[in-house]
């Protein structure tokens, strides 16, 4: 009960301040809408030059597959990676550690007020992306259905996953690097770049293996109707099986971080 | 004369700072070639399924992508750090510093900090273009050669002048930093010809953030595709952009209230 407390409290003081800031939420929105965007469009203008359909995608699927992504990619998004280097580097974090709850509580309910105001936008657009782009999206009732336990899990993961990483901030003030390691292989493993059937079969292999893909695509796939029932609940088990391994990370990262910078400042 | 000494010097004083970290320079270097990786494979994969993207070959779009990289590392060597710099300095107050100075203020901003690990993007971007021209097999006579320095210089200067009046902005504006967000999130969709953009996206990249020109106009310069009233407009607004910020410096700088108050 404690809990509900603490992230209703939460949730009040981090809404006041995304509204506070929305400007910069409204450039977040952008950066998050211009990737799938520019890749919407080179894709479009490959399957135009091929006769209008790509590797089973047809421009209007194209336009389906990023402007859903768009949308997913969204709902699992979090800036920690960058927020973290900060906190340590000013030390901030120690106000956060004298609380008697875990950090992270307070970082899920500033993610999810951020996207109660960012949402509506995000929408907005991709309704405006589809009077433009004219996608052809065929919604199956079983696959919208379980689109939102997908997303949830996905936003589950992709939060333990970066949440995880940010701790690399206890050891390195350099974490760019890091970061950008993560980012490309988000772009070409989780769908950002093109759906995954379009990459050769090695790296669609490396991409079922590895968290990325459940993080964004797999969701995105779902509500296109691109996945049988028996790869729905393969999926369903990648994540399970990922969120359960990067809590086991998430834990000893996060002890191990907390004894370095203990160190630090003491 | 006196421009291109104090060039001189705040570049020798940011040689002398960054040898101190030599950590970064193989940072950079990882970044940079991890940047160019990702570049490549991007455009490995489309051109997997096609031989032609708005009307450019696999190779050619590869010479852009060098231009891109190159502007890129222009961008980041001088003109992002130092706006940073100056944006932070509106912030805090100590831009009364560089006021005191006895020199041209805006110029002193524009070069006040030099990230020489980022010249490193300038070579590989130049490496990338000339590998992709070798492919080509294309004779780059020296007209061509002249019109993408020219297109060089003009793309340069527009970036330039953009990033100084959004950060001149920072005098009305306190939270301006985002805005510099933009611009990055914006500069990727220069990676691709923006011949492939919708019209309204191609008038934003070309007239709002000026992307068109920066990356796809000098690429076109050397792939012998660039005609004369796109030459004459880089080079028209590059002089009226130059411009501008005077202006806007000029007015903004009256708003400037100082540290002390």
């Amino acid at each position: 009960m404690a809990l509900a407390q603490l992230y209703q409290a939460q949730f009040r003081t981090s809404l006041a301040t995304m509204i506070q800031y929305r400007a910069s939420l409204v450039i977040w929105l952008l950066g998050q809408v211009l990737e799938p965007l520019i890749y919407l469009i080179v894709w479009s203008n490959v399957s135009v030059a091929a006769g209008g359909s790509v590797g089973g995608y047809t421009t209007g699927d194209f336009a389906a597959y990023f402007i859903v992504l768009m949308v997913v990619n969204h709902l699992t998004y979090t800036w920690i990676m960058w927020e973290y280097e900060y906190r340590v580097r000013e030390g901030t974090l120690s106000a956060a550690l004298l609380r008697p709850v875990h950090p992270i509580h307070a970082d899920v309910a500033d993610n999810l007020s951020s996207k109660v105001v960012s949402t509506p936008g995000i929408l907005l657009t991709a309704l405006v992306l589809s009077l433009i782009f004219q996608p052809t999206l065929h919604l199956v009732p079983w696959t919208a259905v379980v689109f939102i336990p997908a997303v949830a899990l996905a936003f589950v993961l992709r939060f333990l996953v970066e949440w995880s990483l940010a701790q690399a901030a206890f050891w390195t003030t350099r974490v760019t690097s890091l970061n950008q390691l993560f980012f490309v292989a988000m772009l070409f493993l989780s769908g950002q770049m093109a759906p995954l059937t379009l990459f050769p079969p090695a790296i669609q292999t490396v991409a079922a293996l590895l968290p990325f893909r459940w993080m964004i695509s797999f969701p995105v796939e779902l509500l296109l109707g691109n996945l049988t029932p028996q790869q729905t609940i393969t999926g369903f088990a990648a994540q399970a099986v990922w969120i359960v391994l990067s809590l086991v990370l998430l834990r000893i990262v996060w002890r191990a971080g907390v004894r370095v910078y203990s160190a630090v400042s003491g | 004369m006196t421009t291109l000494r104090l060039v001189w010097t705040f570049f020798r004083i940011g040689v002398m700072g960054e040898a101190q970290y030599r950590v970064n320079f193989a940072i950079q270097v990882f970044q940079s070639l991890l940047g160019l990786v990702t570049a490549l494979a991007g455009l490995a994969v489309v051109f997997s399924y096609t031989d032609s993207l708005g009307g450019w070959g696999p190779n050619e779009v590869a010479a852009l992508v060098g231009v891109y990289i190159l502007v890129g590392g222009i961008i980041g060597v001088v003109i992002q750090p130092s706006m940073e710099e100056f944006i932070e300095s509106v912030r805090e107050g100590t831009l009364d510093f560089t006021l005191t100075k006895p020199e041209e203020a805006q110029l002193l901003v524009s070069i006040q900090d030099v990230d020489i690990w980022e010249g490193l993007n300038i070579l590989l971007g130049l490496g990338v273009l000339g590998v992709a021209l070798e492919r080509l097999g294309e004779n780059v006579g020296w007209a061509q050669a002249v019109a993408f320095g020219v297109m060089l210089l003009a793309g340069a200067a527009i970036v330039y002048a953009f990033w100084l009046i959004l950060a001149t902005l920072s005098f009305w504006f306190l939270r301006i930093e985002n805005i510099l967000v933009i611009f990055q999130s914006v500069y990727e969709a220069g990676r691709w010809p923006v011949t492939i953009y919708p019209g309204w996206l191609r008038f934003g990249l070309t007239l709002i953030v000026p992307v068109a020109f920066a990356v796809t106009v000098p690429a076109e310069a050397l792939t012998g595709r660039l005609d004369w009233p796109t030459a004459l407009a880089a080079i028209g607004l590059a002089a009226l952009l130059l411009v501008v910020p005077r202006v806007v410096w000029r007015v903004g700088l009256r708003r400037y209230s100082g540290a002390s108050a």
